[in-house]
């Protein structure tokens, strides 16, 4: 093993930094979801690089759950995005603060 | 120290990263966010989880990314490129991203992982599909129910009724 356990948390840390940034700066509610994407990936990172600096199996087994469940969770925030740009024929956040239609 | 195919798959990672968040049309945004899951995935190879790796490849790559494209060509053509961001919250996001790497970072390297490095084998997969057979088999019949719940949801929730199908049609 020539890597560190350091350098795999620094880029998840990095990850997680971007991810912040357009959760708090875009309204734009598709690229919201990609940030929660990125920083899903970064937990995932974690989990993986600690698991082989353990080692044990345990990081993995969680991995692959997390990852099985973020695919369900983009799949219905998909599904809200499109219901919600049905109603108000926009992407942007800030229209859906009352979502009645 | 970092070899070179780890700085190259970090700066893929997160220079898509950012390409991703930042780039004027969503299409070329979703396929920068291709590069960073195939990065991520590529950071399980090095960590000896081919296992992962390839989750990684199928489920995100392969299916959340194609289902985001196609979530994207829903929507109307201004909307793909036109930024909808507050200027105002552009410079404090930054700021809030400098501090959360900053601090983190300083906590970390201040922390006492800084020098772990292994020499053990990596795990079996085979491991990992007794485990999930075994001891964690209730989490998978139950991750097995929310899925199809999920999806089943995503379905009903993206129907399009009839009555909203013939307004559209007599505009």
């Amino acid at each position: 093993m020539s890597n560190e356990l350091i350098e795999f948390v620094l880029v998840s840390i990095a990850l997680l930094g971007i991810g912040i940034y357009g959760l708090a700066v875009k309204r734009n509610a598709i690229r919201m979801l990609f940030a929660v994407e990125i920083i899903v990936n970064a937990a995932n990172l974690n989990l993986v690089a600690f698991a082989r600096f353990m080692p044990h199996s345990g990081g993995q087994t969680l991995a692959l759950f997390s990852i099985a469940i973020a695919a369900a969770e983009v799949a219905v925030g998909l599904a809200l995005i499109i219901v919600a740009y049905r109603m108000y024929k926009n992407i942007d956040i800030a229209d859906f603060r009352s979502l009645k239609g | 120290m970092a070899d070179a195919l780890f700085l190259a798959i970090s700066v893929l990672t997160i220079g898509s990263a950012i390409a991703a968040l930042e780039m004027r049309s969503l299409v070329y945004g979703s396929i920068a966010l291709m590069g960073t899951l195939g990065g991520v995935a590529g950071f399980y190879v090095m960590l000896d989880s081919p296992f992962v790796a390839m989750f990684q490849l199928a489920v995100y790559v392969g299916s959340i990314a194609v289902l985001i494209l196609f979530t994207v060509m829903l929507v109307k053509r201004e909307l793909i490129f036109k930024k909808i961001e507050d200027p105002k919250r552009k410079f404090a996001g930054i700021g809030l991203m400098l501090i959360v790497i900053l601090a983190l970072g300083a906590i970390i390297m201040d922390s006492g992982i800084k020098s772990i490095s292994t020499d053990s084998d990596p795990v079996d997969f085979r491991e990992i599909g007794g485990d999930f057979l075994t001891y964690y088999w209730p989490a998978l019949v139950l991750m097995a129910l929310i899925l199809a719940g999920s999806v089943m949801g995503a379905l009903v929730l993206a129907r399009r009724e009839d009555t909203v199908e013939n307004e559209q049609r007599t505009d």
